[in-house]
């Protein structure tokens, strides 16, 4: 295919490399562009109009605009995992074997059998599913969804994994600046000159904004080429950042913007271990948003086909991309603007057959047919623009053939960063248009087009301005001379002719009817207009739509524009891509993270890993003729009970705790006491919240006199510390405590079973004899010829148990060597759920009963919330809801028959009783299969469970199907006499 | 003689350089850490204690360099005293004896892996690390700041000289999000 729509290199060769020949593909067919090119520019140049189907009403489309404001021209770019749908042709840089594909059709762009939906478009007005599909209910799901949802719609996502990485950082600035037009580069020279820290940021591939598809100059230098030597001295200066490729897509609280950064978009793919894209989060002292303007149509009968255009957009094509969309084309404007176009696309040697300049009176456009108050009242053209319909001042009727019209029906300022703070856009009667209001986000100024000031001139001055008064500079540099020409338009929103649709939000397929119909039904707020015809909710936001169907909506509620309201914006300014949103946080990288000291020697043994917040612990060890993990988990507690075990127990929480208020501290922040706890002992402490339901539980150490280390659950060791830093620095500043973790700065290990003392007897080197360390004693200790150790005399699973810690480098070591020194007793190495087995064999209370709402009374251990102390839940466990005699009772469960099942979660239920909620008895927390009892055994809260002990009830759970006759026992199954434990 | 072999954070026998283009990674197992807080009131009895034993107690968000003894402060009346491990691995014992009982002293050398980073510019890398300001920051700048989900502490010892203290048990991953973020600059 040959570029036929290419302007002669003579005429003005535009911002293109036509040195360099680059070729892509689009439905299959090869095309040849330029560097330079976006995707729409080039298909253009090659004579391609038809470049996507609508969203409902599948009509043929072309490109509206040529920025990113594009409804239209969407395509899915790339194939493979990397397809990417809904990507505007307007703003897709091309590279050399791009592949784009149109979407949202079937069988093909130019025959598209969901055609129909235009045909019977009087069905599909706005609110039609919600009225149309009413009945039968059940069909909604099962048939009418599917069938809607697959004929309206965009692009189809790949199913396959995105391969490319994304990136996520932080920058700092002085000022950033918000676009790289005029006003932008203005705002940016100013404050980088003045040496501040200066971030630019454009969209776009190339500096420059409405300056590179201008002609008019600034300075004694055409407007791109001052752009261009702008930038070239803003990259000298080492202040400043230009960030092309960079859409500043949101403003956040405290003066932080998002930014995307498509930083290999424009590659055919990232280099390796490059980003795709970078998120970034922008924090700046000060902000000017310089995003320009948008150009809107004019709503007028089938105003939708491929070939109308912007007339803004017919400017830049022929201007910045050497590109004449049509061969005759014609303008329809209601402002000077669409006859600057007119001039521009003259200038460059397309025919312009006729300006229909809705406007009376004003001086006529020499050399052209300049048509004064006349309207584009309807087109024709399967396809493409083949026609159009002129009603002109006169009344009279006439057709023109065209192939391309330019619409200009005046600028909207791109408010839509400053309304991200819910800051309302205020109507500027003179320009027709909404301008930013003044109560947008703390720090961020408006310049240029987006604050309304259309003209060069006016642009690059209070760019210049706001960059001064942002960073209060004493001095303001001269600024070039440009243009200054006034705005003159007379607001034309929709040609009233005929019955036919006329479009005002392309994207969504919103049409001046719909609008209507929203008025007659009532939906005459903004926001019901909006949610009623889908107005703005397409991907482009109605950045072309929204103030035109405003607009049709004051008309019809006889309203001023100002009196109807107006939509804000909310971030992302255009799409974002959810990989750049998640980063590198996916799959495996989702969150880091913990290994315990044990974690290599585990890894060596083939250990089953769980992940426990971000710890990866030991499960369970398989040993060759394992096949199943109960295999692994019986051995495990048997050898233990048996000999000795060890558990790497790292992960739980360790806070020292110090100060001469240290043991005072404790005994508020526990319900026992702990402040006469001797030092060299440990103790249980139980921890409530305000409201009296159990926070936490662990172990607590004396050290020293002022001295103690304080153990958590895993789960709950980084919420403790946070609860202990708010306590001592809020609730009793005056308190001489201080407290750091330790978690991490030791290895600690349980040592448990019959057998345990006398394996730590070969590793510890201090006398650890019963009467020298007994029961509940801790101390510190050197292992191995004087490493520095601690020991602790506790139990989680009625053992003889220890557990010893030493500096977490020295962790590996410690195991191997216990293991090495201790193999005549057999040692095993048993992971968490050989661990659950034996709390729950001790009715020991963990996860399933420490569930954030049950009692210290509930777990039985209701004597330990002392009354000769004041702590935190003292008082409020007290209440009477939480002590009534008959409530939950943590109890232990068997099952009557040895091989009856049981499910944590299951339900209490008298023998006989319906399984309904008002019979309900309470509920198993957790379960566990007992190898030295032979059966299931579980823990669980029955209601008055302390007197049912010796009772026969039925363990129910519906969603299995579970039914088992169970014995209520004590929660010690296990030796509850306590005398292995003292062993 | 303790007979025991020491691992390092990433699990090695030996501390050791990762290079991607111009940056260096140094995994740091020699530096003993250790935390002093200051016990109420007992902020001038402290202060005349660190002076007298050449212990630096620095101000909010700064690192003093020292021998033996460098300090960094973590919060108010908090500091990381750092030193070298072979003369002081018994670190806390060693500053209970200079500070005695006007501070508490806990132990602190293996709750964290230290990595020492060396390039040209450090900016461009720690921009993807972390909110930092790290180029408008000075020599001596210390922060707690966020790494990949992972609270750690970032020192600035120059343009092109950092040292980040994270979690011991997330080393792997802390050195995996430094490296991966590398690939992206370098």
């Amino acid at each position: 295919m040959t570029q036929s729509h290419r302007i002669d290199a003579k005429l003005g060769g535009g911002q293109i490399d036509r040195t360099k020949t680059l070729r892509f593909t689009f439905d299959g067919l090869p095309y040849q562009g330029h560097p330079g090119d976006t995707l729409a520019s080039a298909l253009l140049a090659n004579g391609v109009r038809l470049m996507g189907r609508s969203f409902k009403y599948h009509r043929p489309r072309g490109p509206l605009s040529a920025g990113s404001e594009e409804p239209n021209a969407l395509v899915e770019l790339r194939t493979g995992a990397r397809q990417e749908p809904n990507t505007r042709a307007t703003v897709v840089e091309l590279f050399d074997g791009l592949t784009a594909n149109s979407q949202n059709r079937w069988p093909s762009l130019r025959f598209d059998a969901m055609g129909i939906n235009d045909k019977l478009s009087a069905f599909f007005a706005a609110g039609f599913y919600y009225k149309t599909f009413m009945w039968p209910k059940s069909f909604w799901e099962k048939l009418y969804e599917p069938i809607i949802r697959r004929a309206a719609g965009l692009g189809s996502v790949t199913r396959e994994e995105d391969p490319d990485e994304y990136d996520k950082g932080f920058l700092h600035c002085d000022l950033l600046v918000i676009g790289a037009g005029p006003a932008g580069l203005m705002a940016a020279l100013t404050a980088g000159r003045a040496g501040k820290r200066v971030i630019l940021a454009d969209e776009d591939f190339r500096m420059g904004g409405r300056l590179n598809a201008e002609t008019y100059a600034v300075g004694d230098v055409p407007g791109a080429d001052w752009a261009a030597a702008s930038v070239a001295e803003l990259a000298t200066m080492p202040n400043v950042r230009l960030m092309t490729r960079t859409t500043v897509m949101g403003a956040f609280d405290h003066g932080i913007y998002g930014a995307v950064e498509r930083v290999a978009d424009h590659l055919p793919t990232p280099a390796k271990g490059k980003p795709r894209q970078s998120l970034w989060r922008i924090y700046s002292g000060r902000a000017i948003l310089a995003a320009g303007a948008t150009e809107r149509p004019i709503a007028f009968e089938n105003n939708d086909r491929p070939g109308i255009l912007l007339a803004g957009a017919l400017r830049a094509y022929a201007n910045r991309w050497g590109v004449k969309v049509g061969e005759r084309v014609a303008i329809f404007t209601n402002n000077d603007d669409g006859l600057r176009s007119a001039l521009d696309l003259q200038a460059k040697g397309v025919d312009v057959v006729a300006v229909i300049d809705s406007r009376q009176g004003g001086s006529l456009l020499p050399g052209i047919r300049h048509l004064q108050g006349a309207e584009v009242i309807d087109t024709s053209g399967k396809l493409g623009l083949a026609s159009i319909a002129v009603r002109q001042a006169n009344g009279r009727s006439e057709n023109i053939a065209i192939d391309a019209l330019g619409v200009s029906g005046g600028w909207n300022p791109n408010v839509n960063i400053h309304s991200h703070h819910r800051s309302r856009p205020v109507y500027d009667p003179g320009i027709a248009a909404f301008i930013p209001g003044s109560d947008g986000p703390p720090g961020l100024l408006v310049a240029g087009a987006a604050a309304g000031q259309m003209s060069t001139h006016a642009a690059l001055k209070t760019g210049r301005d706001a960059a001064v008064a942002a960073l209060e500079l004493s001095r303001s540099p001269d600024l070039p001379e440009a243009e200054d020409m006034p705005i003159r338009i007379t607001p034309l929103w929709h040609v009233a002719h005929g019955k036919g649709r006329a479009w005002i939000d392309q994207q969504n397929d919103v049409t001046v009817k719909d609008v209507k119909l929203a008025h007659q039904e009532n939906f005459t707020s903004v926001e019901h207009l909006k949610r009623y015809t889908t107005l703005g909710m397409a991907t482009d936001q109605g950045k072309t739509g929204n103030v035109i169907g405003l607009a049709v909506m004051a008309e019809l509620t006889g309203r001023s524009i100002p009196e109807t309201g107006t939509t804000i914006y909310r971030p992302p300014y255009t799409p974002v891509a959810l990989g750049a949103l998640a980063g590198r946080s996916r799959g495996r990288e989702f969150r880091p993270f913990r290994l315990t000291p044990s974690h290599h020697w585990a890894r060596e043994q083939g250990a089953v890993f769980v992940e426990v917040g971000n710890w990866l612990r030991t499960q369970w060890i398989p040993k060759p003729g394992e096949t199943e993990w109960r295999q692994s988990v019986d051995r495990e507690v048997l050898a233990t009970r048996k000999s000795v075990g060890i558990c790497d127990v790292t992960t739980l929480g360790k806070i020292d705790i110090q100060g001469t208020d240290a043991g005072a501290f404790l005994d508020r922040v526990y319900a026992n006491t702990f402040s006469t706890l001797p030092v060299g002992k440990c103790r249980y402490g139980l921890m409530l919240r305000e409201d009296g339901i159990v926070f936490d539980d662990g172990t607590t150490a004396r050290m020293g006199e002022h001295e103690y280390v304080m153990t958590t659950t895993t789960a709950n060791a980084v919420t403790v510390f946070r609860h202990l830093e708010f306590c001592r620095q809020c609730l009793w500043p005056e308190m001489d405590v201080q407290l750091i973790s330790t978690t991490e700065a030791w290895a600690q290990f349980s040592v448990a079973g019959p057998n345990a003392r006398k394996l730590l007897e070969k590793i510890v080197d201090q006398d650890i004899s019963d009467a020298a360390f007994p029961y509940m004693g801790a101390g510190n200790i050197t292992v191995c010829g004087g490493l520095r150790a601690r020991l602790f005399r506790i139990s989680f699973s009625g053992e003889l148990a220890y557990e010893i810690a030493v500096p977490t480098r020295y962790g590996d070591a410690l195991l191997r060597e216990m293991l090495a020194r201790g193999a005549e007793y057999d040692p095993v190495v048993y992971g968490t759920e050989a661990l659950g087995v034996m709390r729950v064999e001790k009715g020991h209370v963990a996860g399933g009963e420490l569930n954030g709402q049950s009692t210290a009374l509930n777990m039985g251990l209701g004597r330990m919330v002392s009354k000769k102390k004041d702590s935190i839940g003292m008082v409020l466990s007290q209440r009477e809801g939480l002590t009534d005699e008959n409530g939950y009772r943590l109890v232990g469960v068997k099952p009557v028959d040895p091989n009856g099942k049981l499910t944590a979660g299951s339900h209490f239920l008298e023998k006989g009783a319906a399984p309904v909620a008002a019979n309900d008895g309470g509920w198993l927390t957790s379960k566990v299969y007992s190898p030295h009892l032979g059966h299931d055994i579980a823990l669980g809260y029955l209601k008055a469970g302390d007197k049912k002990i010796g009772q026969r009830m039925r363990i129910v759970n519906l969603l299995s199907g579970l039914d088992t006759e169970v014995e209520i026992v004590s929660p010690h199954m296990f030796d509850p006499e306590g005398e292995r434990l003292r062993g | 003689m303790v007979s025991l072999q020491p691992l390092t954070a990433l699990g090695r026998r030996e501390a050791t350089t990762v290079t991607q283009g111009p940056l260096s990674i140094t995994e740091r197992s020699d530096v003993a850490l250790a935390s002093v807080a200051v016990r109420k009131g007992r902020g001038t009895d402290l202060a005349k204690a660190a002076e007298k034993a050449d212990i630096p107690l620095p101000g909010p968000a700064t690192h003093q360099p020292g021998t033996p003894y460098s300090a960094f402060w973590i919060t108010p009346e908090m500091w990381f005293v750092e030193a070298p491990y072979a003369s002081h691995e018994l670190i806390a014992d060693l500053l209970k004896h200079a500070l005695g009982d006007a501070a508490s002293i806990t132990e602190q050398t293996d709750a964290w892996v230290a990595f020492d980073l060396t390039a040209p510019d450090l900016a461009p890398l720690l921009e993807r690390l972390c909110n930092v300001d790290y180029a408008a920051q000075p020599e001596g700048y210390a922060t707690r700041t966020v790494m990949d989900h992972l609270g750690v502490y970032l020192i600035k010892h120059g343009r092109g000289s950092a040292r980040i203290y994270g979690p011991r048990s997330s080393a792997e991953s802390l050195l995996h999000a430094i490296e991966t973020a590398a690939h992206s600059v370098w």
